[in-house]
Parts: C-alpha cells; structure tokens; sequence
C-alpha cells in the first residue's frame, strides 16, 4: 500500500513540477534524497543504541518486570473477563511495559504473543473479540514515556531545548489512549445488542 | 518545564543505579541493547530511502504546498499549524515516511517553533495505527477485526486536535 502511494506521490510531484516550473528542484530532490535517508538514520541510530543499551539494563536488573507487576491491577480493569492468573494477562501487562520504556522492538513480539495467548483462551474463530480489539487499540496508542526518538531529531535540528515536549507528549498520549480504548468499549456494548 | 529538564537524567541514573545494585553487567548489557537497536535503525535505511525519494520530489515540486495551501482553511479554524498536515495523513500509515516528514518540518521551520513542536509532539504521542492493526490481528486467525481500527483511529485524531492545544499550554505559544 505504501509503494502505491509513493508511486501515486512521485508520479504527481513530476506532473505538477512540469505544470508549475519546478522541474530542477525536483530533480535536485532525487539525487539528495537517498543522501537525506542516510543522515536521518545515522541521527536515529545514535539515540536508539543509547536507549537500548540503558532499557537492556532496565530488563537484566529486574525493573521491566517490576513495572509488569505493578500493571497488573490496573490491566484487569480494562481487559475483563480473563481467569485468574491469565497468561493474556501476563503478556500483556509485559508488552505494556515494553512500550512504556519505548522499547519499540521488544513491545511488538510481546504484543503478538498476547494477541495469540488472547486467541488461545478466549477463542473467538474468526471475529476479534473485545479484548483482542482493546489491546490491538492499546498498541496502535504510544505509551512512550520518553519520546526519545523525536528528541534527538529535535537536538540534530538545533532545538534549544529537545525534551521541552515532554509534557505535552504525555498529556496527548494519554488523552488519545484514553479516547480509543473508550471508543472500543462503547462499540464494543453496541455490538453485543 | 523543570520536569522534562531532569527526568531523562532521573531516569537513566535510577536505572544505572538499580543494575549496579542488582549487580548486573553493565558493559555487558548495554551494548547487547545498543546492539540490536542499532540492528534495527540500519534496517530502517532502504524502506527511508524510497520514502525520502517520494516525500522529497512531492515538496521539491511544490505539490505539498498546494495540497496544504487548499486545506488550510479547516486547520485555521482548528488552530493547527497547516505545516504539520503532511505529518497527520503520513503518520498512521507509516512510521519512517512520518519520521521523514518531521525531519522536513524542524528544518524548514526550526525545531522551536510553533509548528516544530506541535510536529513533535503529534509525532511523540501517536503510532503507526494501520501496521499495527494489520500486524496484531494478522498473528491470529481472526479474519474480521470489527472496530478495532475505526476505535484507533479516532485515538489518532484525539491527538491531532490536542497537539497544538497542549503545546498552547504547557509551552504557551500562540504566535507563529
């Protein structure tokens, strides 16, 4: 889907270049383009080792399973109707914690594997069930407590202060977590009529 | 502010701190982390440079100023920098197009201007919403996702309208 939608992109960004006299603009944009991808990465790529390396830490001594448990209260309200000691529970009390940390690669895995542990005890056949909708929801929100990757890009760009946004990050956050997973719940009432 | 000023340090040192007293590897553990992340953001490197070509030739042509320019009178009413609207429609469809984007916005606008820090927080507090969806239920055997996505979404324009009022806010910019 995205390759159609950046063929669509290119394809009218030549047609309108020639419409509107741009042409060696856009021209110039295809030879430094490739050069712009290597530089962004080489930006990220620092702060991502570095965030890696301290979660790494995070989850050796214990503290991303700490913040598993601490989740736990707090998840039943919201993922209802789970047995006692539900693995679902577990996985995704850790897949929140993941994200949380803004551990990006380890979070998606964890996901899945509460989606599956879901699947297993709430067998739905081929409709998704409230709480398989809640946690995809959950997921598709950003639960990233540091925004870590937008602050270096902000640092790299010369922002006097790059984690000025925090607050904002997490009132937004937060808000539209709250708003999807209400979204979901009242839809998911309305479906059971 | 002070709280954004010291809780990354906070945190780094709590968690420096905590592996020390858990006497964990600490060389050891941080580069296996450093390690793979890096794995990753040098993965990411052919996907941007399709959508740095794309996204690049789209502004270069000047077709992205005129799609704004034509919807900028419902941003107005919103009081929604209309520099960020590419961010908006790149955003849940693809993460490393987004990240392309705001690149461009910091750029050409400053990373602390009004429109650098609503593109900031808009891309801080938001996800890839379609690939998420796609890739959880695409684990499982459910075929009909129902309202998962429709519930999502209306997560994403949560965090489009509240943006550029959270940065009014907490960082008390109105002016341009």
């Amino acid at each position: 889907m995205i390759g159609y939608l950046l063929s669509f992109m290119i394809l009218w960004s030549v047609a309108y270049s020639v419409w509107a006299g741009t042409s060696a603009e856009v021209s110039n944009s295809v030879i430094t383009s490739g050069a712009e991808a290597v530089e962004l990465v080489l930006t990220l790529a620092g702060s991502m080792a570095v965030w890696g390396g301290i979660m790494k830490i995070a989850e050796r001594s214990g503290l991303t399973q700490a913040l598993t448990k601490l989740m736990q209260p707090v998840l039943k309200l919201i993922f209802r109707g789970l047995k006692k000691d539900s693995e679902a529970l577990r996985a995704i009390a850790m897949n929140l914690s993941a994200d949380l940390m803004g551990l990006g690669n380890a979070a998606t895995p964890l996901g899945i594997e509460a989606m599956r542990a879901l699947e297993r005890e709430e067998s739905p056949g081929e409709r998704a069930t409230p709480n398989m909708i809640k946690l995809a929801v959950m997921n598709s929100c950003s639960a990233e407590i540091i925004p870590a990757t937008v602050a270096a890009l902000r640092a790299e760009a010369g922002s006097a202060s790059p984690m000025e946004i925090l607050p904002c990050v997490l009132l937004v956050s937060f808000a539209s977590l709250a708003v999807a997973l209400l979204v979901a719940e009242v839809l998911n009432i309305g479906a059971k009529r | 502010m002070r709280f954004s000023v010291i809780a990354v340090p906070l945190i780094a040192a709590f968690v420096f701190g905590w592996g020390l007293y858990k006497k964990v590897d600490i060389l050891d553990a941080f580069t296996e982390g450093a390690r793979e992340n890096l794995k990753t953001a040098l993965g990411l490197l052919p996907t941007l440079a399709l959508l740095m070509l794309g996204v690049g030739m789209f502004r270069a042509s000047g077709a992205l100023e005129a799609l704004t320019e034509l919807l900028s009178p419902v941003t107005e009413v919103l009081g929604f920098p209309k520099e960020c609207l590419p961010l908006t429609v790149l955003r849940p469809v693809s993460g490393s197009g987004a990240l392309a984007v705001l690149k461009n916005i910091l750029a050409e606008n400053g990373p602390d201007s009004f429109a650098g820090r609503v593109a900031s927080v808009l891309m801080g507090s938001t996800e890839t919403t379609f690939y998420t969806i796609a890739v959880y239920f695409g684990a499982t055997r459910v075929k009909k996702s129902r309202h998962a996505l429709p519930a999502a979404l209306a997560g994403d324009m949560t965090a489009f309208l509240l943006s550029s009022l959270a940065v009014r806010l907490f960082l008390g910019f109105t002016a341009r």
